[in-house]
């Protein structure tokens, strides 16, 4: 196995063939490239790692400068020394998922059948393969358990999956603003952002890479309407409400009169220049298929029958992509299993993305949480 | 309730509570009892809260609590889940007090209730006297703003729990200054001279 230090994405481990995953649509993928990153030091008894799983557009690059946009990492506020995260204590680790385009295999990796990109040659991926490539890693660092695993709407889902599968490797779980199953809402929403990409004339069955192209406008508009669900009504009114942009009266035609279309466009914009646009396929399928509960015989419970995990459950009043009557779903089959489990809602009107933000009193509420889980499991 | 009856109460209940046992407290406000629990009894303790401000000031203690309301959440857990459920000065509040005590002891091997005592001489004698709903320093809501909708006596109690079947394990009521007054079998003069019952229950 081959581990390297890779200028953009950290580090890096390649599996051989032989490492085969075979994946829930039937197929054996290899080789299996995983790219990640961590942070802080694992100590000597291997009970501080925690595992974090990155949203849909999110990637392993959670508390450091972003190599291709030069940002802050996107959970800077939540993992880091002193953080409720605190790197100080924990070590850390955060994966590009499968499906991904940020280093680990995804559609843009070389198919080793063509020596081409795969493209739309790659294989569906589900919530449960990405968990299955991530237990690999860990296995390659020689991490048996997790002292905690946790993330919020896709990472959420991998949290849940994570506790299903491998109940005997997760010490505790928190899934922020997810749901055990995607909602015909949420579907909705992905289908018009991949119809948008498909649309873009650029986009060439999915092989616009090797003719020199990107269907950005396509990708654009996924992400822009993929961004509205990400708000809130009260939360886009206090920010632009019907403001307009840089002009003092609308223009009769249909440039970005409002700051709202201004801004939306520009999250559009900046959006294509680091995701890909095939991978933002994959990534809202294997959402899309989410269904923690029919993999049960439709009894969510008995997918945390085994776990022992204790679990903290963390919801947003103004979230309605992921709302908390979501949330008390996957409490109710916790309670059923009598799990150790805490549920909180935190009162925010920022919408979906509030779990990315500066929200003290999910700090408060996570740090109390891991505080108490680390004394019972004995980390310093 | 004031602060140290309330204390009193916890400490009571704390008592009862076996050496490691799995608790659920329902209506566990800001922690207090399983925190004394889980430090004390080292117990495995849950909480359930109503107000979604206490659970998070909970959750930020350690402790594990979720937002619920026990008149329906309950009914999500399996049988004999606990060693304990607690309602500590709660049961009066419920809508249906009944339902929750049998859900309390499906869901538990054993449960602990307290409640504040109807059937206290001073409570008889502000009714009596002044012919008003009685508001005291222990039940100090008026008659329009009040949540405690299912006051009811020691007596009262214990001829519910006879009905029901409920084996009465161990019954202590105490006075307004946190004496114990009664242990064993409460009868009339607990009934008269207790401001506060607990009871630890079981269904065979």
């Amino acid at each position: 196995m081959n581990v390297e230090q890779v200028g953009n994405v950290g580090e890096r481990v390649e599996f051989p063939a032989e490492a085969a995953l075979t994946l829930d649509c039937g197929v054996a993928l290899s080789p299996l490239t995983i790219a990640y990153q961590t942070y802080g030091e694992l100590n000597a008894s291997k009970s501080n790692a925690i595992l974090v799983c990155h949203a849909l557009t999110g990637d392993q690059h959670v508390a450091n400068t972003h190599p291709m946009t030069g940002k802050p990492g996107w959970w800077r506020f939540m993992v880091g020394p002193g953080a409720p995260i605190d790197t100080n204590r924990f070590f850390v680790i955060c994966m590009n998922c499968l499906g991904g385009c940020m280093g680990t295999t995804g559609p843009t990796s070389i198919n080793p059948g063509t020596q081409k990109p795969y493209n739309l040659d790659f294989p569906a991926v589900t919530i449960r393969d990405m968990v299955r490539a991530q237990a690999m890693l860990l296995d390659h660092l020689g991490i048996d358990e997790l002292f905690c695993v946790l993330g919020g709407s896709m990472g959420g889902m991998q949290v849940l999956q994570w506790a299903a599968i491998y109940p005997e490797r997760v010490f505790s779980a928190i899934p922020i603003a997810t749901a055990a199953r995607h909602s015909a809402q949420n579907i909705a929403f992905h289908e018009v952002g991949r119809q948008a990409i498909m649309a873009d004339s650029n986009w060439h069955s999915g092989n616009y890479a090797e003719r020199g192209v990107t269907p950005a406008k396509g990708l654009a508009v996924a992400r822009m309407t993929a961004h509205i669900t990400y708000l809130s009504e009260p939360n886009l009114h206090h920010k632009f409400g019907r403001n307009l942009q840089d002009r003092e009266k609308i223009s009769y035609g249909f440039d970005a009169d409002f700051q709202i279309e201004s801004y939306l466009r520009h999250q559009g914009i900046t959006f294509v220049d680091r995701f890909d646009a095939n991978s933002y396929l994959y990534m809202t399928r294997a959402m899309d298929y989410f269904d923690l509960g029919s993999d049960y015989n439709g009894v969510l419970a008995d997918a945390f029958r085994k776990s022992r995990a204790r679990f903290c459950l963390v919801s947003f009043s103004g979230d309605w992509l992921f709302p908390t009557s979501e949330m008390k779903q996957i409490l109710h089959a916790l309670n059923a299993c009598a799990a150790n489990v805490s549920f909180v809602e935190i009162e925010s009107n920022k919408g979906h993305d509030s779990f990315l933000l500066e929200e003290p009193e999910m700090f408060n509420v996570l740090r109390g949480f891991l505080d108490a889980a680390a004394k019972a499991r004995g980390v310093r | 309730m004031t602060p140290k009856q309330q204390r009193t109460d916890l400490m009571v209940i704390a008592d009862m509570v076996a050496e490691g046992a799995r608790v659920l407290d329902i209506g566990c406000e800001n922690g207090d009892l399983l925190h004394i629990l889980t430090r004390d009894k080292n117990v495995d303790g849950r909480g359930m809260e109503l107000s979604q401000e206490g659970v998070n000031a909970c959750v930020a203690r350690g402790l594990a609590v979720i937002q619920g309301d026990a008149e329906f959440a309950l009914r999500d857990y399996p049988d004999r889940a606990f060693d304990y459920v607690i309602l500590s000065q709660t049961l009066q509040a419920m809508s249906k007090p009944a339902d929750v005590l049998e859900q309390m002891l499906r869901i538990g091997k054993r449960a602990i209730v307290s409640f504040p005592n109807f059937a206290y001489w001073r409570v008889r004698m502000y009714l009596a006297l002044r012919g008003r709903m009685p508001v005291t320093e222990e039940l100090s809501y008026a008659w329009y703003e009040t949540p405690n909708t299912h006051f009811c006596t020691i007596l009262d109690f214990v001829e519910l729990s006879a009905s029901k079947g409920y084996v009465i394990e161990k019954a202590v009521a105490f006075d307004d200054k946190g004496r114990h007054h009664f242990h064993g079998e409460l009868g009339w003069r607990a009934n008269l001279f207790a401001q506060n019952a607990l009871f630890l229950l079981r269904k065979d």
